[in-house]
């Protein structure tokens, strides 16, 4: 699993909550076997025009959202289908932090899973990491896992919530079956212990 | 010390727990799919590893097949790869497959209950969000991600953090014409779309146990629109009822009875948060927005933004009722609606069909409206031609099908042009989710019909 101790990138505000999870990945593109190469149609339906161009309109085709790596939202985000193709296309898009107030837990979980640090934060600090990415140009945010902290270069700093767990495979990139299967001794008892009837 | 439901199949599904560390806990059952298995499989052949219990792994073909005659080839080539990729992992790990062809085969959801795969008591996983439909039988079931599909195929086991508890207790009785739909709906919109994260929930009380089988699927199907990890009911004679016989069910039924009777929750269990509502509150539902929580009685007007006070819920709302093409205000039996989706592993088993199929005979379809019924299930399409459904439904202009989750995500042809809107017996009303620029509004079987029928939607209550 790729591992992730400290990321600084520039924000892009998304002032939308409850995005789905059939927003951030349309479901005409999970028809692919693969694992890579999703970033392309992130958020298809909002980036696009129907005829296939780029929306301007849209934050993340915005001039000054070009190479954002941090990307900042409302409440409930990647709510709904359980695809971790969300993700994959989040951070094969580029980004590797994503915070939002709540999330959806399987998306928050899947995040995990992929080498991304999914951030809750209180509604008002969020409220007024929206208010700092509108006043400074080419605003960023560091994330630093090893320390739990969430940082920008105007004095903003606040510590950050991740359990020990999924923080310590985060840092360590460890795999996750991996260190399941170092219990497998376990794993054979309890299957021995319940035999067919586990119900 | 009493102990819930959701904590008496926690404790005994743990293999190994320690101080902060995730728990692993036993999976009983994965049912797996096309869309969301073809990384893990990968996965285990990039590292050498074996599923660790086939006979513990379900598979079928259902979120992305085409619901028209089956003898044709597929059209959509990245579609029939999927398909195909697939059966071809399935045979290399040794696992049962339900492919097109046979008559077993279904919505993930659907064909799990009916065949008797879904138990009391069980943990079971799959890689689909609406995995909360096996809570109905007091098993523990959620959705999980690729990554966790593939950590359960390798190690029959899961990390887990354990959820919160949240009762949904419903006192008293559903009123006539007000459906299992209505009443999750109707919860979904009291606690909102994300008011149940963190949580598994146990839904109880008098209007709960009065549900069919069938009818607590719907209900905990759509636990997840409420955001929580899962739903659940505890299990009863009518639980047992519907399992007795299937072909996957317990030899030792009684037996298996005495241990299913352990589970449900004891006097003075401790939720982390208990709700009530009285049934007698739910009028049917019509969904007006973009996610299902944004939803009204059938008698009810559409809000408008000012209806909130929380900036964000205005926000919400304004971009939702645009996106539906609604201004706000409208009488929901005004809506006049293009198409019809009677189907999902929400509402595609027989007795929804059997529901919509009572609204729809002798009558026809609107002349505006095409109108769609697919089945959850090939069971369940031959047990509606055995009954007949099948023909009171073509005889009133609805297309009959075959068995997929259909327009429900539209991944397979079926599905909504820019600007249609939607009565849909499905789950989500998210932006696009039947089709760009499509409109869904989610409702109860007899209500779709009932609103095909029309043309645009009725009050069922007053339907004659």
């Amino acid at each position: 699993m790729k591992s992730f101790t400290t990321h600084t990138g520039l924000v892009v505000a998304m002032d939308r909550a409850n995005v789905d999870t059939d927003q951030i990945i349309p479901k005409q593109f999970l028809k692919r076997i693969e694992r890579t190469g999703f970033g392309e149609f992130l958020f298809w339906d909002w980036a696009r025009l129907d005829d296939g161009s780029p929306n301007p309109e849209f934050e993340l085709n915005r001039p000054e959202a070009t190479g954002a790596s941090v990307l900042l939202a409302r409440r409930n985000f990647g709510c709904g289908s359980s695809r971790e193709h969300a993700p994959w296309a989040l951070e094969d898009y580029g980004f590797l932090v994503v915070i939002a107030p709540s999330f959806a837990d399987i998306f928050y979980n899947n995040c995990f899973k992929n080498g991304m640090l999914p951030i809750k934060l209180a509604e008002v600090v969020v409220d007024g990491l929206f208010a700092n990415a509108t006043k400074h140009a080419g605003y960023e945010l560091t994330a630093d896992l090893d320390t739990c902290t969430l940082s920008d270069n105007y004095g903003f700093r606040v510590s950050i919530e991740v359990d020990s767990f999924r923080r310590n495979c985060l840092l360590n990139g460890l795999d996750d079956i991996g260190q399941t299967l170092e219990h497998e001794a376990k794993i054979s008892a309890f299957e021995a212990a319940v035999g067919s009837g586990t119900t | 010390m009493p102990r819930t439901l959701f904590q008496k199949i926690w404790d005994n599904h743990i293999v190994h727990a320690e101080e902060d560390r995730q728990t692993i806990l036993y999976i009983d059952l994965q049912l797996v799919h096309e869309v969301t298995s073809p990384q893990a499989f990968e996965g285990l052949r990039l590292t050498g590893r074996q599923v660790r219990r086939p006979e513990r792994t379900v598979a079928t073909a259902d979120h992305n097949v085409p619901t028209t005659d089956r003898s044709l080839p597929i059209l959509d080539q990245i579609s029939k790869q999927q398909i195909d990729t697939l059966r071809q992992n399935c045979q290399e790990f040794g696992i049962k497959y339900y492919d097109l062809g046979d008559p077993l085969q279904g919505i993930v959801h659907v064909i799990g209950p009916e065949l008797g795969y879904t138990q009391p008591g069980m943990t079971i996983v799959c890689g689909d969000s609406h995995t909360s439909t096996h809570g109905a039988f007091g098993a523990l079931a959620f959705g999980i991600g690729t990554s966790e599909v593939e950590h359960v195929l390798a190690t029959q086991t899961l990390l887990q953090n354990k959820a919160k508890t949240l009762e949904l207790r419903v006192d008293g009785q559903l009123r006539p014409g007000v459906t299992a739909k209505d009443l999750i709906l109707y919860l979904i919109g009291q606690i909102t779309t994300d008011g149940g994260t963190g949580y598994c929930v146990e839904y109880t009380g008098e209007a709960i146990r009065a549900l069919t089988m069938e009818n607590r699927m719907t209900v905990c199907n759509m636990s997840i629109e409420a955001g929580a990890r899962a739903g659940m009911i505890a299990p009863d004679e009518t639980t047992y009822e519907y399992l007795r016989g299937r072909t996957f069910a317990p030899q030792d039924f009684d037996a298996a009875i005495q241990r299913w009777q352990q589970l449900p929750s004891d006097e003075g269990a401790a939720y982390d948060k208990s709700l009530t509502y009285d049934a007698a509150d739910i009028a049917p539902q019509v969904t007006w927005g973009t996610n299902p929580g944004l939803v009204v009685s059938v008698d009810a007007s559409v809000p408008k933004p000012t209806d909130y006070t929380d900036p964000t819920e205005q926000k919400t709302a304004a971009n939702a009722l645009q996106y539906m093409g609604l201004k706000g205000g409208e009488q929901i039996t005004d809506l006049r609606l293009d198409r019809v989706f009677i189907g999902s592993c929400t509402n595609a088993r027989i007795e929804d069909l059997r529901a919509a199929a009572e609204v729809a005979k002798g009558r026809q379809v609107s002349d505006h409206i095409s109108a769609m019924v697919v089945p959850g299930s090939g069971q369940v399409k031959l047990q509606a031609e055995a009954e007949g459904l099948d023909r009171i439904f073509k005889e009133a202009g609805f297309d009959w099908r075959e068995a997929g989750c259909s327009m429900c995500l539209a991944m397979n042809p079926d599905k909504l042009a820019p600007g249609e809107r939607c009565a849909s017996t499905s789950n989500r009303n998210f932006e696009g989710r039947q089709g760009k620029g499509g409109r869904t509004h989610l409702v109860s079987p007899a209500m779709a019909a009932a609103a095909a029928i029309a043309g645009h939607f009725v009050d069922i209550r007053e339907w004659s």
